[in-house]
């Protein structure tokens, strides 16, 4: 049971400013819920994230039987809920993406909470999702506010860093980074880093082991070409993984091993 | 912030450029790859129509989904999501000119098993996987983080990650371990004492004379479970244990190339005055093996001790704990010790390795699995495996009655059919006691060493250690 029909229609598009998000909430009493909670591993043979949505909170949401129980995502008065109210160091555990993934597509679009996983936050910064934080006490009391008024709107201000309800406005904590690239839209980072290639093959060169580990070099090459990367003039012309490194230098020190 | 230590000196050397939204980009030396979080990563590089950026520096292999009984190892794999996402794992690999150690090679495994052993992780390297344990990799002075599969197609399309920089924590371990208190008790110990969430924002250093004396694979323990602490990484300084380990590995460099990258790797030791964000001193010398009594790696006591009562807990923990002993069925007051076992699973990222399976051996050598155990030993990777064959280690665990099984991460998340059923109690030598993650909802996973898993294992029920072997 997802929470509507429409649940992925408004996903965030890459590279949109994500000032702020609103709709109707969800609270989820309790700390250190961890991503194996939020999405089981069985669910994780798939090779893609489209069907993540049925299986969030997938086991906690049901009893021996197997029947849906009141589990917070199975309350009618809480579908179509956009905005999640959780406790303490919430996503801790497995880096899986699946997790944020499932909220995302169950109709979640920002998160209120007292803390998170740090990567978990990181995956929802991927994916254009706002967790701001605020003291026990702020969460709470915005727990009981939505479990009183499951139709009243919420609203996460990224840029003002608040979260208005209620008439009221209460202040919370973003990570600075996470709100930069969320209200100016840089939160697509591929895109952002790969106008960087240059340096990056820079950097590179400059460590000591680049040349020495790459797995398709035997040992004694690498004597040869740790200190020495203008040897590697052969492998100049092998840029064929991307147009930014045709400009010449390659620093990658692979050494031709692409034949 | 700190300033001298590892962390700051592998942070500077990756360091690309500054993004716009104060985050920097950063080199990844090392990016591990498995079936089960890169399959999207790929999907999403097709979608932009970009190539892997750096295919030399990625290594695959496939851990998480591989059945582990040696007879449905054949292709195609019985369960057909699994054979599924292997498939397309060994397309994207092949397509992108990525090393993969694939089933059937001797190489193939956990991959953070896997890469310590082969001499991929070095000191000084960034690691990334899309796996929370990647922290494991801090063991031989690498900065090792888990990222997710937006992250997964940052390092494929550019080398990089986008990271904030962590304030670090030092952890100085005082004292000396005694005899079958290990490095999985000393981690858990350290759990404990500073909470599942008490690493968050923060990257740990484990020093001291307790941590110095561990061996890598103790070391690599340690590391692997800093994520159970909150901490996305966790590290020690690399000294002669890590360079006597290093040498002679297959990718390690080799000849006066190693002694050069020897004073690479010295370079980046912390300084003697490096600054700390913050430091904390535990003390080895009381400590006793350790097992959990609840649904999270810092709910655990030692052996002998009672169970906490919820009431004596602070505010913030007390329901958590009362929810988690009305799950496994935890007695306040009174020990773990003495508590029917109905499993024992040997093996994982974290106690997966040749001397984990050394220190069960020598506690089941000449002793059998209890008849009401079910005992499942799993090598960490094939190399693993293979060692232990030729040690006859493996005749050990047969005629003890355990099941020699190949590498994968089998039950510790229980995606490939090894699992728990009904409300089993499971002794493990895993990282992580979650409701359902074994893959039943009602089971119960008491975390703990090796060797308290085998003695788990022969006697029926949790029990030291030590008054198994004495």
């Amino acid at each position: 049971m997802s929470s509507d029909s429409d649940t992925t229609a408004d996903l965030p598009e890459h590279g949109a400013s994500v000032e702020r998000v609103a709709g109707t909430g969800l609270p989820l009493p309790g700390d250190d819920v961890d991503t194996d909670q939020i999405v089981p591993a069985r669910f994780l043979k798939a090779v893609t994230f489209d069907e993540m949505g049925e299986y969030a909170f997938y086991d906690a949401r049901r009893d021996e039987n197997g029947d849906f129980n009141d589990h917070p995502f199975n309350r009618p008065e809480y579908r179509g809920a956009r905005i999640l109210v959780v406790g303490d160091n919430f996503g801790c555990g497995s880096s899986r993406e699946h997790a944020p993934q499932a909220l995302l597509r169950w109709g979640i679009r920002g998160i209120v909470g007292v803390s998170f996983a740090e990567i978990f936050a990181d995956n929802c910064s991927s994916l254009g999702v706002p967790t701001v934080t605020a003291d026990r006490e702020t969460v709470e009391e915005l727990q009981s506010f939505v479990a009183d008024n499951p139709d009243a709107g919420i609203e996460i201000d990224v840029r003002k860093e608040r979260v208005v309800y209620d008439g009221r406005e209460v202040e919370v904590g973003i990570d600075d980074s996470a709100q930069a690239a969320l209200v100016d839209g840089q939160w697509d980072t591929a895109t952002m880093m790969r106008a960087n290639l240059d340096q990056v093959k820079q950097t590179a060169a400059q460590l000591p082991y680049v040349d020495s580990v790459d797995v398709d070099d035997l040992p004694d090459e690498d004597d040869q070409s740790t200190t020495n990367a203008d040897t590697d003039d052969a492998s100049t012309t092998n840029a064929d993984t991307d147009d930014a490194s045709t400009t010449g230098a390659d620093t990658d020190g692979d050494g031709g091993s692409e034949e | 912030m700190s300033e001298g230590t590892l962390y700051d000196k592998v942070w500077e050397r990756h360091k690309v450029a500054d993004l716009p939204d104060g985050r920097d980009q950063l080199f990844v030396g090392l990016h591990l790859m498995h079936e089960v979080t890169s399959p999207q990563a790929f999907g999403m590089l097709r979608e932009r129509d970009v190539e892997v950026a750096f295919p030399e520096r990625t290594v695959a292999t496939t851990d998480h989904i591989v059945p582990t009984e040696p007879a449905e190892r054949e292709r195609p794999l019985a369960d057909e999501q699994a054979e599924t996402m292997l498939s397309e794992l060994e397309r994207n690999v092949e397509a992108a000119g990525i090393e993969f150690f694939g089933l059937g090679d001797e190489r193939q495994g956990i991959t953070h098993v896997v890469a310590p052993e082969q001499g991929l992780t070095q000191p000084g390297m960034t690691v990334a996987c899309g796996d929370s344990h990647t922290s494991t990799h801090g063991a031989l002075g690498a900065i090792g983080v888990g990222i997710g599969t937006s992250q997964i197609r940052d390092v494929l399309s550019t080398g990089c990650i986008a990271a904030e920089k962590q304030d670090v924590r030092r952890i100085e371990v005082e004292g000396s371990l005694d005899e079958w208190v290990t490095a999985k008790d000393l981690i858990l110990t350290i759990i404990r004492e500073l909470g599942v969430d008490g690493g968050v924002g923060h990257v740990y250093e484990y020093g001291g004379p307790a941590v110095r004396e561990l061996d890598i694979e103790g070391r690599l323990a340690v590391c692997n479970m800093s994520i159970e602490g909150g901490a996305r990484a966790g590290y020690v300084q690399p000294d002669e244990t890590t360079y006597e380990y290093l040498r002679g590995k297959p990718f390690a460099p080799e000849g006066e190339a190693f002694e050069r990258h020897r004073e690479e790797w010295e370079a980046i030791r912390s300084e003697p005055d490096a600054e700390y964000d913050d430091v904390v001193t535990i003390d080895a010398d009381e400590m006793e093996p350790l097992v959990t009594w609840g649904t999270n790696p810092a709910q655990a006591t030692g052996i002998h001790e009672p169970v906490p009562d919820p009431d004596d807990l602070p505010d913030g923990k007390r329901e958590a704990a009362r929810e988690a002993q009305a799950h496994t069925g935890a007695t306040p007051g009174e020990p773990m010790a003495g508590t029917d076992v109905d499993v024992v699973f040997l093996g994982t990222c974290t106690n997966g390795r040749v001397s984990d399976f050394r220190e069960a051996a020598a506690v089941i050598e000449g002793r059998q699995v209890d008849e009401d155990v079910r005992a499942v030993a799993v090598p960490g990777s094939e190399t693993v495996r293979l060692r232990l064959e030729e040690e006859g280690v493996d005749e050990v665990f047969h005629e003890a009655g355990f099941e020699w099984r190949e590498a994968g991460c089998s039950m510790c998340l229980a995606m490939n059919g090894d699992q728990l059923y009904g409300d089993e109690l499971c002794v493990s030598a895993s990282n992580r006691n979650y409701v359902g993650r074994q893959g039943s909802t009602e089971a119960r996973t008491v975390l703990s060493s090796p060797a308290t898993a085998a003695a788990a294992a022969v006697r029926g029920e949790i029990v030291d250690p030590r008054e198994v072997v004495e």
